[in-house]
């Protein structure tokens, strides 16, 4: 804490807007599919999956960051999915508690968090060499970028595939709703257009960054 | 980190073990004590949603019992946290709010289309109809198969006829999904047109619990009469 206060949340920021933005688990590295392509089919549903493995990723790396000085290299994977393994049981005694539909809406895709590739990459890549704090705000980053990238495709999802938003029905009794959009294909294509939105942003800012450099 | 990577050191298997053991350690207690937290609101959730399942099929119940219908053709009830004995059928016994029995609800499956259906079915005594069904549990397709839940002609098939022949042994009229539009029995399910498969395994499903549990169930009527 010897640093000055506006430098050092300045670097958390930092820290944070890498899993949110620069490096999102969904449209920038693309990790992580099988849940978002499985459980998107409604906003609700994306944003408890978001929540549930943005908690797990918080407390592991948080866990993993804690004792990263314990874990003999030989046995890190054992050890990180044990602990994965533990705050997944947490979440879904905790869901179950809250709602069994939703319980049964998100179906295995609970249990498959132990096997999400984002959490373990965190704490192999990220947690098992930095201190506690700052492991925790990049995993709540990660977190957060997940959940956003669910919900951007959850929401486009229900909105053509169901005619409703979180459960609230937008156009009434006489919308033919698209149902292909809350059939797997329907995943594929919300996704793939995304990843085309998020590239031609990408490409924009290249050019932008190219014209710069060639008029300075 | 390369520095140790170009020596590779190993690590005495007395450390390794000791983290593992650490860390099985705390995560039992964390697990455990999530566990025990929940325990309460996850039973408490399980009893409202077989509440709430029930009384959408029986709308006049307002409280339940559950029984467990015997093989020798007895009906007991089940204790809180009770376990079915062996070969025993489960149903619930909904009563009104004078305590008089408003309607028998039970279980089904069959295979549907993607998976197996579950449903939930209300039998009338009064009747001897089966007034309305509710799924517990589905896989088929969204926008297809669940059509089963709002197709105005299909769900206009119940109540359906459910009388026992006359040696009480199975239903006088086996319970059977035809083609849509073909109904013309009281005990026929009007299946949906692009959804047959869904609409029979519903049908199927009524109808291998109904053979099952009303042959056992209809003795013992007198005794369901009043809530015990």
């Amino acid at each position: 804490m010897s640093q000055p206060a506006g430098k050092m949340s300045a670097r958390n920021w930092d820290e944070f807007m890498e899993g949110v933005w620069r490096q999102n688990p969904v449209f920038v590295m693309v990790l992580g599919m099988c849940p978002t392509l499985a459980v998107t089919v409604s906003g609700v549903n994306a944003l408890s999956m978001g929540l549930a493995t943005a908690f797990v990723l918080v407390c592991s790396c948080g866990l993993v960051s804690l004792l990263r000085k314990l874990i003999p290299k030989e046995v890190r994977i054992a050890t990180y999915i044990v602990i994965i393994a533990t705050f997944v049981t947490v979440v879904d005694y905790v869901i179950q508690a809250v709602s069994l539909a939703l319980y049964d809406a998100l179906g295995a895709f609970i249990q498959l968090i132990v096997v999400n590739c984002i959490i373990l990459g965190r704490a192999e890549a990220h947690a098992s060499k930095n201190p506690p704090m700052a492991a925790m705000t990049n995993a709540l980053g990660m977190g957060v970028g997940f959940t956003i990238g669910l919900l951007a495709l959850g929401t486009v999802r229900e909105i053509l595939g169901a005619g409703s938003l979180f459960g609230v029905s937008l156009f009434g009794a006489d919308f033919q709703p698209w149902v292909i959009m809350v059939l797997p294909p329907g995943g594929f294509f919300v996704l793939g257009t995304w990843l085309l939105f998020f590239a031609a942003l990408e490409r924009r800012k290249q050019r932008k960054l190219a014209e710069a450099t060639q008029n300075a | 980190m390369n520095s140790e990577a170009i020596l590779p050191q190993t690590t005495p298997a007395a450390a390794m073990i000791r983290t593992l053991g650490l860390l099985s350690a705390i995560c039992g207690l964390i697990i455990v004590a999530a566990y025990q937290l929940t325990y309460d609101a996850v039973q408490e959730n399980k009893r409202i949603a077989v509440e709430r399942a029930v009384f959408k099929v029986i709308p006049a119940a307002k409280s339940i019992v559950e029984y467990s219908a015997l093989p020798t053709g007895e009906v007991e009830v089940i204790g809180a946290g009770g376990a079915t004995p062996p070969g025993a059928l489960k149903f619930y016994a909904g009563y009104d709010a004078a305590g008089r029995l408003a309607g028998i609800a039970a279980e089904g499956a069959a295979k549907g289309y993607a998976d197996t259906v579950r449903i939930l079915f209300a039998y009338d005594p009064a009747t001897s109809s089966i007034p309305a069904y509710s799924v517990v549990a589905m896989r088929e397709t969204p926008g297809i198969g669940d059509k089963i839940l709002v197709d105005k002609d299909f769900l206009a098939s119940f109540p359906l006829e459910a009388k026992l022949s006359a040696d009480l042994k199975a239903l006088a009229n086996a319970i059977i999904t035809v083609k849509h539009g073909s109904k013309t029995k009281p005990w026929e399910v009007d299946a949906i047109s692009g959804a047959t498969i869904t609409s029979r395994a519903v049908g199927k499903a009524i109808n291998d619990a109904a053979q099952a549990l009303l042959p056992r169930v209809a003795p013992n009527l007198d005794k369901l009469k009043e809530k015990s």
